[in-house]
């Protein structure tokens, strides 16, 4: 009942966010892909039956613990807990035998089984403390709360270490290989008239470009150039056309490429405010003439190669300052004005 | 009080916070679960987002008529911080879910362009248009 709640409206009732749903369901997945023997304590203090009560509450004092299995000839025969120890207690019985007051009756898990058994049987015993037996029903070990806990953050930062590790690697990605000229090449399929997802595909090349290690302000330069690029192919173009991005360790090359209709006059398409933009493409706020202003601003070397009838080919291209280069050493991020 | 007399007392400042700058369009936040506390540092008003994406300096709050998937785009490559949509203009929930995705605050206000863009020039907000002799304000 309350998981329904939590499912639509999230932790503290607000909508659920991707980044909410993320955790949730890392969490969720790891209570299934954790093992209770990756989890639980294997140092576990034991009773006989027919040690005294008094035996008992010297363990559990001694070791600060709330209950302790009693196990026969390596078999798992009850449990006993500091409820049943104070029921002995006021009988003033501290001479009699364990198994007197035990509860023969004994909740186990496997240690095979994934922590979201133990999760259950927590949940539906309202037990604390579960001891956990192997394939031949012999203790291995005990299972609280407390060990899913921290089983599940030490899970989760090993995976956050393996995150950090791979961005460490993306980012040394050109000191890491050695060739005469190291590129790394870009390519996405723009369809024409696709306004829903048009600027997916610039969005992926900034996101990259982040992860390579670039700057905020380099980042968002190429970001710019790309989308206004990408957007020219969704209005323009009568089969859509290829978008490349060419990332060197020096410099940046973006490209465009279509088969038609191809501009008539590249000048004209050139002039700030001039745009033969249909309507569909004014209705989503483009088509104001400024999208070959803007990328000319972006860039530090713009070209087009075009005519009247023929495809259009515009190749943009950023050089990097020495540092920004991507070979360069760590440390040379800086936030962009 | 008159606009004149605020005007000319404007003092402009560094930065102002979303959340001033959404009581002062008055304001609805659609994706709170997007930290609006961040530091504004300008503001761009436009329909089209080839001005926006001519003009807007990072740290902007963009203030559009125009209500479509490509906004938020435009603002995801142009680092504009939070978008207000203009006279009740209510995004639809891809918009939301994109701008939440890229941690973008949107913004509904029942006012329009004219008087929001004034209120927030007034209370010391920097333009973030450049004219275009190239110079500001």
């Amino acid at each position: 009942m309350s998981s329904t709640l939590q499912e639509t409206q999230g932790r503290k009732g607000r909508p659920i966010t991707d980044n909410d749903a993320q955790d949730i369901t890392r969490i969720e997945e790891l209570s299934y892909d954790l093992r209770i023997f990756e989890v639980m304590s294997r140092e576990v203090f034991t009773l006989a039956p027919n040690q005294t009560i008094r035996d008992g509450l010297e363990l559990l004092r001694i070791k600060r613990i709330s209950g302790a299995p009693v196990v026969e000839n390596g078999d798992l025969v009850g449990v006993i807990s500091t409820e049943d120890l104070m029921r002995a207690l006021t009988q003033n019985d501290l001479k009699s035998p364990i198994r007197t007051y035990m509860s023969a009756n004994v909740i186990s898990v496997k240690s095979y089984e994934p922590v979201v058994k133990a999760l259950e049987t927590f949940a539906r015993t309202n037990v604390g403390r579960l001891p956990v037996t192997n394939e031949h029903d012999q203790l291995v070990g005990m299972i609280t709360k407390g060990d899913i806990t921290r089983g599940v953050l030490v899970a989760i930062r090993k995976d956050y270490q393996e995150e950090e590790i791979r961005r460490y690697r993306v980012r040394h990605l050109f000191e890491d290989i050695t060739s005469d000229r190291t590129s790394l090449i870009l390519r996405y399929h723009i369809k024409p008239r696709d306004f829903i997802n048009g600027g997916q595909a610039s969005s992926h090349i900034k996101r990259a470009m982040l992860r390579l290690g670039a700057s905020a302000q380099l980042a968002r330069q190429c970001g710019i150039a790309v989308y206004e690029a990408e957007m020219n192919l969704i209005i323009h173009t009568t089969n859509g056309g290829i978008l490349r991005v060419q990332i060197e360790p020096h410099r940046i090359l973006m490209q465009t490429t279509d088969d038609g209709p191809g501009i008539p006059d590249v000048n004209k398409a050139l002039q700030p405010g001039w745009s033969t933009a249909p309507q569909e493409a004014r209705n989503m706020g483009f088509g104001a003439g400024m999208g070959l202003v803007n990328i000319k601003s972006c860039v530090d070397k713009m070209e087009i190669f075009s005519g009247a009838g023929k495809g259009t080919r515009l190749m943009m291209e950023i050089h990097l300052r020495p540092e920004e280069k991507f070979s360069a050493a760590e440390g040379t991020e800086e936030p962009g004005i | 009080m008159p606009l004149r007399l605020r005007h000319n007392n404007r003092k402009q400042v560094n930065y102002m916070k979303l959340s001033e700058i959404i009581k002062h369009v008055q304001g609805t936040v659609l994706n709170p679960e997007v930290q609006t506390d961040a530091e504004i540092i300008g503001g761009c008003g436009a329909d089209l987002m080839s001005d926006v994406l001519a003009v807007v300096k990072p740290e902007a709050v963009l203030l559009t008529g125009l209500c479509n998937l490509q906004v938020v785009r435009t603002a995801e490559m142009a680092d504009v911080r939070a978008i207000v949509f203009l006279r009740g203009k209510q995004p639809m929930p891809e918009m939301v879910e994109l701008a939440t995705q890229k941690g973008i605050p949107l913004i509904s206000s029942q006012r329009g362009m004219f008087e929001c863009c004034g209120r927030l020039y007034c209370s010391g907000l920097r333009s973030f248009e450049t004219n275009m002799n190239g110079s500001h304000e």
